[in-house]
């Protein structure tokens, strides 16, 4: 196993410091049957016990990890890939390619028109608020992570603008359970990438809005707006220096609100045809999100009002070092499940990429059993057949 | 996806040509175009007629002419419509064929759309009386009235896909790069 960092890299170095699961720790498990051992089972884990359960599991298990080894290149050769690091080079019949999907933050290419004198900062960039300039912060980007530092920007008594555009809304819990239960009890976080609908959408998501607190709050749009986070529009372009925002976030609102709907309606029938509607609590349905009776449009990035700009526009994956012809038109890996177009290649780790859960803690063990298998196949075939 | 619901969309065209656009995004670039001649004070004539898509030069069955003017209430005669009133004309009847193509898509049967659409707007900006008014809409509302085979819910979501995936609505409600030469 080649990691270019330690274990847990990411983890330990990636993120802003008041970071924790979305997921509730009940929910971390692991193969071999690790998972959370603390004394809070329904709370939220914080970055460093992420780090301590990813080490444990990988004492456990034993793999020999190399670690603060950067791969460099990875090539097609007659038997397999060879694999380049600093100090040597590797061949190896088959890879999996686990470096995940978030490699890169992803930022508008109209970031370069914004004035100078505006600080930006992506997630890689953000610790905390109080490393920020005061004054006014313009969020960009309504995934878990934009709410999350939105709200914590918000808090620290800055005002903040947040820029939405396609959000995924969901409450933090429903009828008395954490809605991430729901995802996983009642079977839609196992729906398999080949019965998606539109499979390029859902892997395109962004992270739903949600955080892990004590005191299990939802961090949706309405309670942004309660706290006096100002809503605008996604944020088109820049022209003469004035940030340009889309007049269609009544409409993007509506259809996260809509798709809401249709999730707790499948909770709810999936709960009472399982006869569960005893043991969870009352039905729940929550108010549709408030948009601003007339949102800006606009905003002039040289009027002082924004001293920082915080893009939480997503994440892409770094393929610069893989020399195989596996990526699409769109710099995207080509695959099937995991099992890379080209034969001894593999992946784990990228999004709903054979189950919705693909992404999550609790969803690596079933991807990684499938793929493996796929790659003893390849193994078994390919000895046989003395040839790649 | 029933077969026994025909709202007259052939949405399986549409997703065989999505199909294959995905890979051909050459082919997938259209240029619409009009020409356009003054007539006389505020009154025009624009005509349509020729497109090009697919890779080559596309025409309508027929040429298309559209007279523009304004109304006696800017001291005009009133030979046509307002520039401003044809975008309503594009809104309404982009999201109206928006929604009979997810409606098609989504095996729902339509029985009646319609909708008004309400451009509010000030023209001190267009008159040049106050430099704080911009001069297009201040803001656009339109109101669908459908009866079709679904729940409130599944009319809704047929309004709200229409609007993801609409040319005019994008057109109008983000920014649009337009360059005005002399030939």
């Amino acid at each position: 196993m080649l990691e270019r960092g330690e274990v847990a890299n990411s983890w330990r170095r990636e993120r802003w410091a008041s970071l924790r699961l979305l997921t509730p720790n009940w929910q971390s498990r692991l193969p071999g049957g690790l998972g959370y051992a603390g004394a809070d089972p329904d709370g939220y884990m914080a970055s460093g016990e992420v780090v301590e359960l990813i080490d444990r599991f990988a004492s456990h298990v034993g793999a020999p990890v190399r670690a603060r080894t950067n791969v460099i290149s990875v090539r097609a050769d007659d038997d397999g890939y060879v694999v380049r690091t600093r100090d040597a080079e590797l061949r190896s019949r088959a890879v999996v390619i686990a470096s995940g999907a978030c490699n890169l933050p992803v930022v508008p290419a109209f970031a370069d028109a914004v004035p100078p004198d505006v600080s930006q900062l992506t997630p890689f960039d953000y610790r905390d608020p109080a490393d920020l300039a005061d004054g006014g912060v313009l969020v960009v980007g309504a995934s878990a992570t934009g709410v999350q530092l939105a709200a914590e920007i918000s808090r620290s008594g800055r005002p903040v603008v947040l820029s939405v555009g396609e959000h995924v809304r969901l409450p933090r819990t429903y009828r008395d359970r954490d809605v991430l239960w729901w995802m996983e009890s009642s079977g839609v976080w196992d729906q398999r990438y080949d019965e998606v609908d539109d499979l390029t959408r859902a892997r395109g998501l962004p992270s739903p809005q949600l955080v892990g607190t004590p005191s299990r709050d939802t961090l949706d749009l309405n309670a942004l707006t309660s706290m006096g986070v100002e809503l605008v529009g996604r944020w088109a372009s820049v022209r003469d220096r004035m940030a340009l925002f889309s007049g269609g976030l009544r409409n993007v609102c509506a259809l996260s609100d809509l798709k809401l709907e249709r999730l707790l309606d499948l909770f709810d029938e999936w709960a009472r045809v399982g006869g569960l509607d005893g043991e969870v609590g009352e039905l729940q349905r929550y108010g549709q999100t408030q948009v601003p009776v007339s949102p800006r449009l606009q905003l002039d990035l040289r009027s002082g009002e924004i001293r920082t700009i915080v893009w939480a526009t997503g994440y892409r994956p770094d393929y610069r070092w893989l020399e195989v012809p596996v990526l699409d038109r769109k710099g995207r890996l080509r695959h099937d499940g995991g099992v890379v177009d080209s034969p001894g290649l593999y992946a784990l780790g990228l999004p709903v990429l054979r189950r919705r859960k693909s992404t999550f803690i609790c969803g690596i063990e079933d991807d990684a059993r499938e793929v493996i298998e796929h790659l003893a196949g390849h193994l078994h075939t390919s000895a046989s057949v003395g040839q790649r | 996806m029933s077969s026994t619901i025909d709202n007259g969309v052939n949405v399986q065209a549409l997703l065989d040509a999505r199909g294959v656009l995905e890979g051909a995004p050459e082919a997938a670039k259209f240029q619409w175009r009009a020409s356009s001649k003054w007539q006389h004070g505020v009154h025009s004539t624009t005509s349509i007629q020729n497109y090009f898509g697919l890779g080559e030069e596309q025409s309508h069955k027929t040429e298309t002419v559209f007279d523009a003017d304004h109304p006696e209430t800017f001291a005009a005669p009133d030979g046509g419509i307002t520039p401003i009133e044809y975008l309503l004309v594009g809104l309404a009847s982009c999201l109206t064929a928006g929604i009979a193509s997810v409606a098609q898509n989504r095996g729902i049967q339509l029985r009646s759309v319609e909708s008004t659409v309400e451009g509010n707007h000030d023209i001190r900006g267009i008159l040049g009386a106050d430099p704080d008014v911009r001069n297009g809409f201040d803001d656009i509302k339109v109101t669908f009235k459908i009866d079709a085979d679904a729940t409130q819910q599944e009319i809704e979501a047929l309004v709200a896909q229409s609007q993801k995936r609409s040319a005019v609505f994008d057109a109008l409600s983000n920014p649009t790069e337009i360059a005005v030469e002399v030939a």
